[in-house]
């Protein structure tokens, strides 16, 4: 039997793609897995009794080593803030290649700190600040120094002791480019070395606790309880400077999702789903009801849709243990046609995540093709005719080309980069300047405007006639042909509607991270958590893939 | 250091800023990083024109033909741009001369990318300055000084037709010496050592 892929005009819909979850091709659990078997070493923890100073931590395996250097800064509590626009954090770290020596580390030190005003070199990968929960920090020290551990309760509600606020790779401020790395085996999937700055870090939260407690009180202090770290993950703040990330890297984007619709395709394809397969679904939906009931929002917005995703989750259950047949040929199959049926977008999607599961050799090779070399697909096929075009924008834009950009609530907002900190933001184009700076970011609009400027072309004009006169709007005509090869490159909504949910952009490029917990503090900031219930470090070796569901909260 | 991700960005913003649309500033910011990359002064030379541009009027070419001239200085982005959009068309006309390019440092870019596309080296001489743009992996060129180049007088565009670099004769001499990898066979060895029998007739 042969099963569609899903369609990229439903797929792609925004409201959709933010109910995205976690999966086993998120890129946090592809980095665990692909560095389960390195060798884990805290090489420098250089801290004075209050925990400032310089830490070492590393991996390495055959001739590579990749090192995070950490530096633990004292400020105030008012200098202490969350927003990209902060100049000071409890922390600040970089990823570097290799065994950072004495030299280096005094040039870091002197860049790190700073973030985006300081120059990192081609040698450095990745670079990130984190500011501590205070209230959850000041807990766990203050009990680890009595020699208590902390109120578990009051540790699940946060989830961290720290969390990061911007996290950057790619060339930025210096650091290396993609392609000097690109090559390396181990760092093929998306967004490995920012994974492994955030693991990293996470270890260093726990030492540097452990420290001050023992600093504080030598003699009665204790550490903190394993379980009590793996069940600590790294907080994420993340604002709108993420969203305009999945408009920008169209193939990349198709690749992500591409491979999570082949996963479900072809598990939707198995003839006979043994019964370990099957008791291991179980397992891990019974399991993951934990990281729902104690997934903490003030949000409305989220609190509904996590209200509506316990109530599928009730209803999936009962559909499991009383109806469903798992000896049945194609029984996945049929699951899947009962959930797209029966149960909301929250849900849907939380299943999806979840047939994975059982699947390694499904899910394992896709891993792998979660990159792109967008440069290949850059230049645009100027030997085609407007016919071609327009046939493109036809098939895969038809929802797109149907929006009436006369509506002023259609043309609502625009994107910009604030000049203070070179960030892009939202705002609403009628109550506010600055809109003839707009960002590329209007993609539904530029389409359907090059649909409209098409209209009165001939078919058989080529498109390097075309463009001569078209070049304001090359960027969409560039798009257009990306998406006859790549389905999933688009996002198939407007991004400057009055309606438009920032956060649902944030949260589809988080669950691919493999981030939990989505807590929105607005429609354009969220906070999450990562890496929660993950091995330690040093227990890697004895790695369990389905970790994510072990968390004790 | 800047890195190349920086360069592509910087060059992408300064070039919407001097009014070019988003989509040519995405090309630019390509080409300045493919520039400098390959070490040519792609950066330097995108900011002087775009100095230049606030006090002076530059020409821009449509249809490219085989001899493009104007008594005002071609815009090497506009000219880059359709060349590399009509790469297909043009390439029939075998050579093609401009006269009179503003900053023609900027059009190699593009003639780089399009030399890639067509899968045929590109052969350029900006005046006395030469360069062999070999399918956008490498730039080779006489060119080294790193200089601005606000103009070229002459420029010339020669598509060089896929062919060896070499003579049969060398050809020859290496496979001879190629041959002593090769094992004498036997006629058991003829018998044993393939896959398939002797005879097809079967």
């Amino acid at each position: 039997m042969e099963v569609k892929l899903r369609d990229p005009k439903v797929i792609m819909k925004l409201s959709k793609l933010g109910s995205f979850h976690q999966s086993k091709l998120s890129f946090l659990r592809s980095f665990l897995k692909e560095f389960k078997d390195w060798d884990y070493t805290r090489e420098l923890f250089n801290l004075d009794d209050n925990g400032f100073g310089i830490a070492v931590y590393s991996f390495k395996k055959n001739n590579r080593t990749y090192s995070l250097v950490c530096f633990a800064n004292e400020i105030k509590d008012a200098e202490r803030s969350d927003r990209v626009i902060a100049t000071k954090w409890d922390a600040a770290f970089t990823l570097y290649d290799g065994v950072p020596t004495k030299k280096d580390l005094e040039r870091l030190s002197e860049n790190v700190p700073k973030q985006e005003v300081g120059r990192l070199s081609y040698k450095e990968l990745t670079l990130s600040r984190a500011n501590k929960s205070v209230r959850i920090f000041n807990h766990v020290v203050e009990n680890l120094s009595k020699g208590m551990q902390p109120d578990k309760e009051i540790l699940s509600k946060v989830g961290y002791l720290y969390r990061t606020t911007a996290v950057y790779g790619s060339g930025k401020f210096g650091l290396a480019d993609r392609f000097r790395i690109k090559n390396r085996k181990e760092i093929y999937g998306p967004f490995r070395l920012e994974m492994m700055l955030v693991y990293l870090v996470r270890e260093f939260t726990f030492d540097q606790v452990n420290h001050i407690a023992k600093s504080r009180n030598p003699r009665v202090a204790v550490k903190l309880n394993k379980d009590i770290c793996r069940n600590l993950g790294i907080g994420n703040s993340t604002g709108l400077g993420m969203a305009p990330f999945i408009v920008n890297h169209p193939t990349l984007l198709n690749n992500w999702i591409l491979s999570r619709e082949t996963a479900l395709k072809k598990i939707r394809e198995i003839k006979v789903i043994k019964k370990s397969e099957f008791e291991l679904f179980k397992t891990c939906i019974k399991k993951s009801i934990k990281n729902v009931t104690s997934w903490n929002t003030e949000s409305e917005f989220q609190k509904n849709k996590i209200r509506q995703l316990l109530s599928d989750l009730n209803k999936f259950t009962y559909y499991l243990e009383n109806e469903f047949k798992f000896e049945k040929n194609f029984s996945f199959n049929d699951m899947y046609i009962w959930v797209e049926k029966n149960l909301e977008d929250e849900c849907i999607e939380y299943i999806v995540s979840l047939m994975m599961e059982p699947y390694d050799n499904i899910v394992d090779p896709l891993t792998s093709t979660m990159s792109s070399d967008e440069e290949k697909y850059f230049s645009i096929p100027t030997e085609r005719s407007v016919l071609d075009l327009r046939n493109i924008l036809e098939e895969n834009y038809s929802n797109i080309i149907k929006i009436d950009f006369s509506q002023k609530k259609n043309n609502q907002n625009f994107w910009f980069i604030s000049k203070n900190k070179e960030e892009p933001r939202l705002a609403d184009r009628f109550s506010e300047n600055g809109s003839e700076l707009e960002q590329p970011l209007a993609i539904a609009r530029d389409i359907k405007k090059l649909y409209q400027r098409i209209s009165n072309q001939k078919n058989s004009l080529k498109i390097e006639k075309f463009l001569i006169d078209n070049n304001d709007l090359r960027h969409v005509v560039r798009r257009a042909f990306i998406t006859e090869k790549f389905p999933y490159a688009e996002i198939q909504d407007n991004t400057i509607g009055y309606n438009l949910m920032p956060i649902d952009m944030l949260r589809l490029k988080l669950s691919f991270f493999g981030a939990i917990k989505f807590d929105p503090r607005s429609t354009k900031w969220l906070r999450i958590c990562m890496f929660q219930g993950a091995p330690l470090a040093n227990d890697l070796k004895s790695f369990d893939d389905h970790w994510v569901y072990n968390s004790l909260n | 250091m800047r890195s190349f991700s920086e360069i592509d960005t910087i060059a992408k913003r300064a070039s919407k800023a001097v009014g070019f649309s988003w989509g040519i500033a995405e090309e630019i910011g390509k080409n300045i990083r493919i520039l400098e990359m390959f070490g040519l002064p792609g950066l330097n030379n995108l900011n002087e024109y775009y100095k230049t541009l606030r006090v002076k009027k530059f020409q821009n070419i449509s249809l490219i033909a085989k001899n493009n001239s104007s008594k005002i200085s071609y815009c090497p982005i506009i000219s880059g741009v359709n060349f590399l959009d009509q790469i297909n068309t043009i390439e029939e006309l075998n050579e093609i001369y401009f006269e009179n390019l503003a900053f023609p440092i900027l059009f190699i870019p593009f003639l780089s990318r399009a030399s890639e596309i067509i899968g045929k080296r590109i052969f350029l001489t900006l005046d006395d300055k030469e360069f062999l743009l070999n399918f956008n992996q490498s730039i080779y060129s006489n060119y080294l000084s790193g200089s601005i180049l606000d103009k070229s007088d002459l420029v010339k565009v020669k598509f060089i037709d896929n062919k060896n670099n070499f003579d049969e004769k060398t050809w020859t001499e290496l496979y001879r010496l190629s041959e002593d990898t090769f094992v004498e066979e036997t006629e058991q060895l003829k018998e044993k050592g393939a896959g398939a029998g002797l005879t097809d007739n079967d």
